[in-house]
Order: C-alpha cells, then sequence, then structure tokens
C-alpha cells in the first residue's frame, strides 16, 4: 500500500472535503497505536479475556471424509464473542476511538453482526452507539436488532434505496459528516476510504497470524489452500494478509453468486463487476452503464453488498488470490452439510466458503491440506433458512 | 454565455441548484431558462446518483426520481446542447462514478462542447482527483473545489491555489438541505478561507430562505440554494410544468430580493 491508501490502483479518499480531517486523525492515530505497547497489551487482552482467543483451529474430520482426500481445518471465528469475525475489528476500533476522545460510535450492519459487536463494544466501555441498518435487513436479522437494542445500542432503520447494507452504510457516512467532531465511525469491512481498508485488515490479521500458528503446530507445515467467503472481505483478508507471501499457499475467495452471476442477481463484485467508485474508495463494484450502483442479491445479508474491499481487488488483478462464488442454493447445501457431519452450524456467510470445496473437491488435489475460515455462526439465519430447508413441512 | 468569472462581476449572485430530471428534463430545461430571465449568477445542475452521500433526503429522493425517469449524463448534455440561448453560466455538479463510467476525458470534452462552464464533484476532493482536474483546468472546464468548516489552514492554501471560477464553501459540517446552516462564526470562517483563496466564495447547505440571505450575504459573493428549490419541484410535481416553473419562478425572485436589497445600517 502507498501513502494515499493505495494498493495498486484501488483505494483512496473519495470522500466529500468534511471528512478529510477525520480520516488524517484517524489514520495519524492508528500509526500511534499500533506501535504504542500499551494500547496493543490492552488489545490483545480484550481479544484473548474478553472475546476468548485464539479460536480453535479444528481438524473437521468428518466433513474431510466428505470432501475426499483433503484434509480440512475449521478456524473457529464462530467461538468468537458476540459469534463472529467481527468483535476483533471492532475492539481495535473501540479503542482507538477512547484515545481519540470520541465517545459517540456509530456503524453500518448488514447481517447484524459487525452491529452486535459494535453495540457490545460500546456498551462494554460505556459509549454511545448508533447502529444504521436496512429495514429489509432488520426483518431478516431480528435476533440481532433485539440484541443491540438489548446491549443500549439506538438501531437505526435506514429506507432509502434498497434498504440493506450499501444504503445503512450511506447513511452512516451522512451522520459522521455531520456529527465528525464527536464521533467515530466504526466501518465493518475491509472497505471504505483510506486508512479503513488497511487498519481494519490489521485488526483482523489475527485470523490468519493465529491460523499459522497453529497449522505448523498441528501439521508441522503450512497449510496448501486457504478458503474464506468475501462481501466486503474482512475475514478472508484478516486469514489471507499474513500468507500472502507464502507462495506455495494457494487462496480461494468465495462471493455470493444468489440466484447465479448469469442472472444478475448477485453480490458478487469481483467476478462479476467492473472498477468503480463506492463509499470513499475505488475498486471492483456492481454498477450499470450509466454508473449507478446495481442492488446486489444474497440469501446472506453480509454479503448482501456491491463493492468489496481495494485490497482484494488488488489481489484479483495479480492474480494473488483466486477469487469464484457460490449461489444461495449451493450455501444453503453447505449449511446443512456442516450441520450434519460436524454439528456446526455456520453463518450462511461463512457456508459459502464450505460450498466451493463441496462443488470442487473432485478438482483439488488429493492430500491438500486446507483451511477454511469459518467466520461466524448461524445462529441469527436460522429464520432465513427455516423455509428452505423444511420447505414441505412449512 | 458569460464565464464563471464575469458573473460574479455584477456583484453578489444567487447560484440555485437543481437536480436534472426531476420530474423530467423538459421540465428541468424550462426551469433553467426561467432562472435564466431572473437574473441568477449561476446555475447549478445536478446529475443523479444512486448512492448521493454527500445529499439530505430532499436531494436523495430527486435523484431517485430522475434515474427512475431514465436521466443520464448523456440525456443531460443533449438537453444542455438545446439551451444555447441561456446566459447564465451553467455548473455540472454530480458524485464521481458515474463520470468515470462515462469516461472522464470524454465527459471533459462534452460537457465543453454543450456550453458547461464548471463542475463539482463532492466525493472527488482536490488531491485524490488531481489527474482529472488538471485535465479540467487545461481544457477550460472550471474545477468547483469544496471546502468545510473543519479544513485546515494548509488544505485551504493547496485549494485555494487550484481553484478556478469560485470556492463552494460549505457552511456546516453536514449534508444538504440541513435546517442548521449555516454555522455560527461564518465571518470568521470566510475570513479565513479568504485569506487562502483569490477566487470568489460561494456558501451553500442549509440556506433556504430570504431571511438566512439577509443574515450571510456581507460575507460572501455568491449564495447557493439547492434542497429549498427542489422541495418546491417536487411539491408542486403533480401540478404540471407550469406550475413548478412558476413556483420556482417567485420563491426564487424573493431570494434575488433579499440578496440585492441593501442591508440595513
Amino acid at each position: 500500500m502507498d501513502l494515499k491508501g493505495y494498493f495498486g490502483r484501488f483505494g483512496g479518499r473519495f470522500v466529500p472535503e468534511t471528512l478529510i480531517p477525520a480520516l488524517e486523525e484517524l489514520e495519524e492515530a492508528f500509526y500511534k497505536a499500533i506501535n504504542d505497547e500499551a494500547f496493543m497489551a490492552q488489545y490483545r487482552y480484550l481479544l484473548k479475556d474478553y472475546s476468548g482467543r485464539p479460536t480453535s483451529l479444528y481438524f473437521a474430520d468428518r466433513l474431510s471424509k466428505h470432501l475426499g482426500d483433503i484434509k480440512l481445518y475449521l478456524k473457529r471465528e464462530d467461538l468468537n464473542h458476540t459469534g463472529a469475525h467481527k468483535i476483533n475489528n471492532v475492539l481495535g476500533q473501540i479503542l482507538l476511538a477512547l484515545r481519540m476522545n470520541k465517545k459517540r460510535i456509530i456503524a453500518e450492519t448488514g447481517a447484524g453482526q459487525h452491529g452486535l459487536a459494535t453495540a457490545t463494544a460500546a456498551a462494554k466501555f460505556g459509549l454511545e452507539c448508533h447502529i444504521y441498518m436496512g429495514l429489509e435487513d432488520m426483518h431478516r436479522q431480528a435476533l440481532n436488532v433485539y440484541k443491540m437494542r438489548t446491549l443500549g445500542a439506538e438501531v437505526i432503520p435506514v429506507t432509502s434505496g434498497t434498504m440493506t447494507l450499501k444504503d445503512a452504510t450511506n447513511e452512516a457516512i451522512r451522520d459522521w459528516v455531520t456529527n465528525v467532531s464527536t464521533t467515530h465511525y466504526v466501518i465493518g469491512s475491509v472497505v471504505g476510504p483510506h486508512p479503513y481498508p488497511m487498519m481494519v485488515r490489521e485488526f483482523q490479521r489475527v485470523i490468519g497470524d493465529e491460523t499459522k500458528e497453529q497449522i505448523l503446530q498441528k501439521e508441522g507445515r503450512l497449510p496448501d489452500l486457504l478458503v474464506a467467503c468475501v462481501g466486503g472481505g474482512s475475514n478472508s483478508m484478516g486469514m489471507f494478509y499474513p500468507f500472502v507471501n507464502d507462495k506455495d499457499v494457494k487462496m480461494v475467495g468465495v462471493e455470493a453468486a444468489g440466484y447465479g452471476i448469469e442472472t444478475g442477481q448477485h453480490a458478487a463484485a469481483l467476478t462479476g463487476g467492473s472498477v468503480g467508485v463506492l463509499h470513499g474508495s475505488r475498486s471492483y463494484i456492481l454498477q450499470d452503464g450509466n454508473g449507478q450502483i446495481v442492488p446486489a442479491v444474497s440469501i446472506s445479508a453480509g454479503l448482501d453488498y456491491p463493492g468489496v474491499g481495494p485490497e482484494h481487488s488488488f489481489y484479483h488483478e495479480t492474480g494473488r488470490v483466486h477469487y469464484t462464488h457460490a449461489t444461495d442454493d449451493e450455501a444453503i447445501e453447505a449449511f446443512k452439510l456442516l450441520c450434519e457431519t460436524e454439528g456446526i452450524i455456520p453463518a450462511l456467510e461463512s457456508a459459502h466458503a464450505l460450498a466451493f470445496l463441496v462443488r470442487e473437491h473432485k478438482n483439488i488435489e488429493p492430500g491438500t491440506l486446507a483451511v477454511l475460515c469459518l467466520s461466524g455462526r448461524g445462529d441469527k439465519d436460522m429464520e432465513a433458512i427455516k423455509g428452505k430447508l423444511f420447505e414441505e413441512e412449512m | 454565455m458569460k464565464t464563471l468569472n464575469e458573473a460574479f462581476d455584477a456583484g453578489k449572485i444567487l447560484i440555485p441548484y437543481i437536480a436534472a430530471g426531476d420530474p423530467d428534463l423538459d421540465t428541468t430545461a424550462e426551469i433553467i431558462g426561467e432562472l435564466d430571465k431572473l437574473g441568477v449568477g449561476i446555475i447549478e445542475v445536478g446529475m443523479p446518483f444512486s448512492d448521493p452521500l454527500a445529499d439530505g433526503p430532499i436531494i436523495q429522493a430527486a435523484s431517485q426520481r430522475a434515474l427512475a425517469g431514465g436521466t443520464n449524463i448523456s440525456r443531460i448534455f443533449k438537453m444542455l446542447e438545446e439551451l444555447r440561448d441561456v446566459k447564465t453560466p451553467i455548473v455540472l455538479m454530480g458524485y464521481f462514478n458515474p463520470i468515470m463510467k462515462y469516461g472522464e476525458k470524454s465527459f471533459i470534452e462534452d460537457a465543453l462542447s454543450c456550453g458547461v462552464s464548471g463542475v463539482l464533484i463532492p466525493d472527488l476532493p482536490f488531491d485524490e482527483g488531481k489527474e482529472f482536474y488538471d485535465i479540467c483546468s487545461e481544457k477550460g472546464l472550471c474545477p468547483i473545489y469544496m471546502v468545510t468548516p473543519n479544513t485546515k489552514e494548509e488544505r485551504l492554501s493547496q485549494i485555494g491555489s487550484k481553484a478556478r471560477g469560485f470556492l463552494y464553501c460549505v457552511s456546516l459540517l453536514g449534508i444538504t438541505g440541513d435546517k442548521r446552516g449555516p454555522i455560527e462564526g461564518i465571518k470568521s470562517y470566510m475570513e479565513r478561507v479568504r485569506s487562502h483563496v483569490s477566487v470568489p466564495l460561494a456558501l451553500g447547505f442549509g440556506i433556504d430562505s430570504p431571511d438566512k440571505i439577509t443574515a450571510v450575504k456581507p460575507y460572501v459573493d455568491g449564495i447557493v440554494i439547492g434542497s429549498a428549490i427542489v422541495n418546491i419541484i417536487s411539491e408542486k410535481a403533480d401540478m404540471g410544468r407550469k406550475a413548478i416553473v412558476n413556483e420556482v419562478s417567485v420563491f426564487t425572485s424573493a431570494l434575488i430580493d433579499a440578496l440585492r436589497t441593501a442591508l440595513q445600517p
């Protein structure tokens, strides 16, 4: 990444002038903080004792058998406090907000996992918290809405546009523009203007750092393959980044193909989109011929976003990471498979990553040592998936 | 058509903003004609975007209506092409993604060829858009930069050295149509900006009435009125083109009067 926050030709700071001082302040505070041992000690302490890290790297033996000759480990981010990897980033950013003396926290949320993590950390540190959430997503993820409200956050329904994550992000940015001097905006993924993509990656890299240590301990070697789902791309970036220079480790990012790329109803910015500017950075996005943003479609509220982090766009173009996709139906199949073989109910987002292995395992070299990032647990999706799993009885 | 510099020759000016294509481009064209007759200083024409993150609900809704009606950059150019007898300079306002998709160089060329004087892109700060804005300046399309009450001195002077036509001073920390605008201390804000900038200063965001114009006019060279006008257009949308144009005309005249009335001692 260069000094202006570019990964190759992706990234940058495409925001209203009002936000420039806040982004400069944030960038400076971030660099100071990560070089401050006291800050990092507090961050690591919270990850360990509050969130329960390190999360386990679990050998999924029955699932592995089902996938033929692949030896598959699951990085259990679902075991984090609040049920997903999102808390890793939120704890880092909340500590930063405290250092910057910002007493008001805002965030956008799609599946509600990032909103929940933010509401949780805000409660823990006694900060005022406002979560923007598309009305459509509030219906899909009602449980998380109740949780956030229970934790004292105000959940603000967003009724503009498609009423999903993209619109919640617009509203959060508008709020930040308006309240910039008192407020920190906790972006939940490796998206947005510089320094967010880099900063969120640094707060999520604990996933990959731990995985590396754990796999060396268990297998005595690095994995051959890493697989993770990609919406904005924070769990995948956290998993991939520490392995980027390990040339023999293949990486696969799985986007949400919704009803199928060919239908145009999907959320796959890299594999089905083109380069543009959305929410503060240049990256791959879903857009029409006039440069208007096309709504994303996915059964998974957390992947239902028409953009992707700029660093992913960079790895897509350099070929360092292979990006592919899985449809709603494939994700549901994978979801069932994980429940039945391992007794683990995954988030629908993470089920997309597994769907790639289910579909492609026959083309993967026998004996491959693979790690899949199980980014979150599926409690929040039970309502959404109920009708899909037990249609005949409904 | 006058240049942006000439627009400020006659004293303090009103800069109305309208959302192109709301409710349709033929109405937009008629409104532009009417504003021209009324003697506004510059007309700001908004190009719709699906995700206008610097705009409040009024302009968001107008953008949605314009998009639903099929408005795009090519059609806006076509409309402007046919307004050759308008004397008031026109500045296009829009977000960067549709411009990128249209093609940055083609956008600049086509804007110039239909008589546009300047372009204002709220999500493309001067340093992020350096390459684009340099081509604009070189070809004669004025890049209109924005500054805000929290813009630091060093940045103000960098922006000041690049500014052409006029500088758009955002009246508060907020989005368009924010009723709180402008901030208190507008005098010192404008003085601070003026110490770094030689082009005329226009103030916008949240200025929605003759009274607010009267309050801020001593300190500025131009005043942008956006959401208040767009709101009138949306309220009169059902009553037909003639009623819309008439209402906009009455409101704008009152604004111009407020601007031109000598300050009471």
